[in-house]
């Protein structure tokens, strides 16, 4: 899923600036599941700006509301009347609710309550890790199911660089802690498959051009295109 | 064998080839616009070694390219290994830059991965790993033997380059790490320089996996050798630097001896037994003398050694 990480009240209502009508719009698909942006976290930003607003002395009005999904423009739909009322909507959905809700009822200040940071999954409650750098060319089929390219911190596609210790990462998380090192989890799995030897292919430089880097990507399912 | 016949045609290239015991040494360029330090670095080494390792910004610490820094090397008698990490820049500037290197004179190339910028003075940065140390061997070899660009059209006039890589014999899984090199050397590595080695016997053991492999046919093995300054020095790399293998009983050789002048002179003296016993391990073509910030302490151990005089190459 995507997931992402609420930014510091103070650096919103930075965002809100002047504005009177607020709208704090969660998101209940991906951002609820990691416990940022859904409902819940909706009404209690609302909350919160409203207790700041008021010790602050500041007139603000906040509302609170949730779609379904931010980044499809029914589920935006279904929420416009509240949108159009506010003067500016603090949206609590990834960068890609977040925009859809600024393209659709543009020009409309939208702002973010969040920091989208990944592709993760939940490895075990209230904690996630990142899985998928969405590089448009996917190789875990030759390296046991494991990504080099975000779980590599140097996106290695050909072994360990000399770093690697004790299965960890020379690198530790900005919290500082123990990154596991992606291409001992794969030695270990590729061995546990009897087939280590695709550890011994020298793989070719990666074609990023699949990636951002190729400039921003557009996929257009044709088959699937109304007649 | 012949001029023609040298892929580069380097010192370090002949002494290797004629199966001379090498010295290569290593500078760190000034992280400042100060033209002076690789002149002076280079004056202490000359003469001590065959070549010298100019550090590429190391430790992910900015100071001045390597590039500039090798040629400075070779304008004052000592030629340059031009040290070259993916982690700051993309193909496209990895191909231009050896492109500028050989016509600077630059001969030798070490390819690298490179330290994450978590661990310099930029550790905001991003970093490039478009290719790794694997692609850019091979990358180099194709624009040497192919004449060939990574996209594959052609150049009018190759470089030629004389290819290193370096490997960590200390680094895990230790089972793949003989095979890691196998893959360089098959990517098309000449010759290597190894991490630091402190922990003799485990450096041995590698060497063993190495050899069953039968990669000391195919590459030229340096391996690489820290004088150890103090205690301090000798703590920091065993608990900071990563993927150093410090042993205990050398941590507290050296700190057995009183700080400063003594210390000093045991560390000097762990170098020389270290490179004595390690030449004598077949597959091992010569040594890596990286004394980091003193340099001063490489001549007084390469001749202790009795490697002194260095051969001098038409």
């Amino acid at each position: 899923m995507i997931t992402a990480d609420r930014k510091p009240l103070d650096e919103i209502i930075a965002l809100v600036g002047d504005n009177k009508k607020v709208l704090v719009a969660g998101c209940d698909t991906c951002v609820a599941i990691c416990l940022t942006g859904g409902e819940k976290e909706a009404e209690i930003l609302a909350s919160e700006l409203r207790i700041k607003a008021e010790q602050d002395g500041r007139a603000v009005e906040v509302e609170h509301t949730a779609a379904i999904r931010q980044c499809e423009w029914e589920y935006l739909d279904m929420i416009a009347g509240k949108v159009e009322a506010a003067d500016v909507v603090v949206s609590m959905a990834c960068g890609i609710g977040i925009q859809s809700m600024a393209e659709k009822f543009a020009p409309k200040i939208v702002v973010p309550a969040v920091n989208t940071n990944m592709l993760g999954m939940p490895q075990e409650h209230a904690v996630w890790l990142e899985r998928c750098g969405a590089c448009g060319e996917c190789v875990i089929g030759e390296t046991a199911g494991i990504c080099p390219v975000v779980r590599c911190s140097k996106s290695l596609m050909n072994g360990p660089c000399g770093g690697s210790h004790d299965g960890k990462c020379e690198v530790t998380t900005p919290e500082k802690e123990d990154i596991d090192c992606a291409w001992a989890l794969i030695w270990e799995r590729l061995k546990s498959q009897g087939r280590e030897e695709m550890m011994y292919i020298n793989r070719p430089p990666k074609n990023w051009s699949k990636s951002s880097s190729g400039g921003p990507r557009k996929m257009v399912r044709e088959e699937a295109k109304p007649v | 064998m012949t001029a023609t016949e040298y892929k580069a045609g380097s010192n370090l290239e002949k002494i290797l080839a004629a199966g001379t015991f090498a010295v290569t040494g290593e500078c760190g360029p000034p992280k400042s616009a100060d033209g002076s330090v690789i002149e002076d670095k280079a004056k202490i080494l000359k003469g001590f070694v065959d070549a010298v390792n100019i550090t590429d910004n190391q430790t992910a610490v900015v100071r001045v390219c390597s590039m500039v820094s090798g040629y400075q090397a070779q304008q004052n008698g000592l030629e340059a290994i031009m040290q070259m990490t993916c982690r700051d820049r993309n193909r496209l500037a990895m191909q231009a830059d050896i492109l500028g290197a050989s016509v600077l004179g630059i001969k030798n190339i070490l390819c690298l991965t490179g330290d994450h910028m978590s661990f310099g003075n930029h550790p905001e940065a991003k970093g490039v790993h478009d290719l790794d140390a694997i692609n850019l061997i091979k990358m180099y070899k194709d624009m040497r033997d192919e004449a060939k660009f990574q996209c594959g059209e052609d150049m009018a006039v190759a470089p030629r380059l004389y290819i290193g890589c370096a490997e960590n014999p200390f680094g895990d899984p230790f089972e793949f790490r003989a095979l890691r090199l196998r893959k360089k050397v098959e990517a098309g590595a000449d010759f290597m320089q190894t991490q630091c080695i402190f922990n003799v016997p485990k450096f041995k053991k590698w060497m063993e996996e190495v050899r069953a492999i039968g990669l000391h046919k195919e590459v030229k093995i340096l391996a690489g050798i820290t004088p150890i300054k103090g205690a301090g020095m000798a703590n920091y790399m065993k608990k900071f630097v990563p993927g150093m293998d410090v042993p205990q009983e050398i941590v507290d050789r050296i700190a057995a001896k009183e700080k400063g002048a003594a210390q000093q002179a045991e560390g000097k003296a762990l170098a020389v037994e270290m490179i004595k016993e390690i030449a004598e391990i077949e597959g091992v073509a010569g040594v890596h003398m990286m004394a980091v910030e003193w340099e001063p302490a490489v001549p007084e151990i390469v001749e202790a050694a009795g490697l002194l005089p260095r051969p001098a190459v038409a």
